[in-house]
């Protein structure tokens, strides 16, 4: 309940204080957001199969957002950049996809 | 002898738990915080802000080659403003030529009004013994001096014009004339009075006859007579 209401309350948050990004963030911020969404979908998943724990949800954030950034980072380094964050957003996507079957299959049994 | 008391133990559990919760919570918070704010810079604001070097270059190629692909088409319509604007000054330039040669060949034609430098002269024949040559003679002189549009009396003389009777009356292309008849010339003054007065010539003869032939000459004649194009029922323009 807590996680839902301060998403809601973060969305909220960004279009009250509509903050501009720094430009050193940009490219990261959307590859960023996409992996937290992973991590949240994960975690929702974990919770309806009873093995949620709080520990293993924050240390998957955590890294997920930052493994992210670092892919993203070291391929605008090395010239790939557009490449390697299509292809970041691609399995992160397909995760996604794969976790909300699986929460869809707790909640709906089909 | 330091183990923690299960009532520590207990606080323990639950500061972690709400700790956790807390952690979580922050982390949602900061997804959300982060996603209102995507969203709101991809929306709003210039899409290129957000791009990559390399998409920037390309996009910045792709407008350079826009932009000289524009600019030889500005290059190719002035180019065909300039030819436009040359032809349209040639036309106008011939349709002035031709309205010029219009209203020169009118004025000698006879079909346009002229006014210009010239003499008035005016002719008399009490014993009406002058004949249609005699006058002829008058507009030929006229004409060898360079005259440039005649009247005779009410008729505006052509390359046409025909004087036929005599005694007193002239036909002069169908309109019937009486002395004393009055003639009017436009080209130089002084030529047209010395061509007339030339020992010899046609005042001389008019005198002869027994009239006059008096002329003056005048700075400005006015010839508001004309006549109507003949149509050349034989000739046609060869070319």
């Amino acid at each position: 309940m807590i996680p839902a209401i301060a998403l809601v309350a973060g969305i909220v948050l960004g279009l009250v204080l509509r903050p501009t990004v720094p430009s050193g963030l940009e490219p990261y911020l959307p590859i960023a957001v996409v992996a937290a969404l992973d991590a949240v979908f994960g975690g929702v998943r974990a919770r309806l199969d009873r093995i949620f724990d709080a520990k293993v949800f924050v240390v998957s954030f955590i890294s997920n957002v930052l493994v992210a950034a670092l892919i993203v980072f070291l391929g605008d380094k090395l010239g790939v950049g557009s490449q390697l964050s299509t292809a970041v957003v691609v399995v992160l996507g397909i995760r996604i996809f794969g976790n909300a079957a699986a929460i869809r299959r707790h909640l709906f049994r089909a | 002898m330091n183990r923690p008391s299960p009532q520590m133990k207990a606080k323990g559990r639950w500061h972690g738990r709400h700790g956790s919760a807390a952690l979580i919570g922050i982390l949602t918070l900061a997804l959300g915080f982060a996603i209102a704010v995507q969203v709101h810079a991809h929306s709003s604001g210039d899409s290129l802000s957000g791009l990559r070097e390399d998409d920037l270059i390309g996009i910045l190629d792709n407008q350079t080659a826009r932009a000289d692909r524009l600019r030889q088409q500005i290059a190719g319509l002035q180019d065909n403003l300039r030819q436009l604007q040359s032809s349209g000054d040639r036309s106008a330039a011939a349709r002035q030529q031709a309205t010029e040669q219009e209203q020169a060949l009118g004025i000698l034609l006879g079909t346009l009004p002229a006014t210009g430098p010239g003499v008035t002269v005016t002719i008399t024949d009490p014993d009406a013994k002058l004949i249609g040559e005699d006058l002829l003679d008058v507009v030929e002189e006229l004409r060898g001096a360079g005259a440039e549009a005649i009247q005779f009396g009410t008729v505006r003389v052509s390359t046409s014009t025909a004087f036929t009777g005599g005694n007193g009356k002239v036909d002069v292309d169908g309109t019937e004339l009486t002395a004393p008849y009055r003639v009017v010339a436009i080209g130089d003054a002084k030529t047209l009075d010395t061509a007339l007065n030339i020992p010899g010539g046609v005042a001389a003869t008019v005198r002869a006859a027994g009239g006059e032939l008096s002329v003056s000459e005048q700075r400005s004649v006015t010839i508001k007579v004309t006549r109507t194009l003949p149509t050349a029922k034989y000739a046609k323009p060869a070319h």
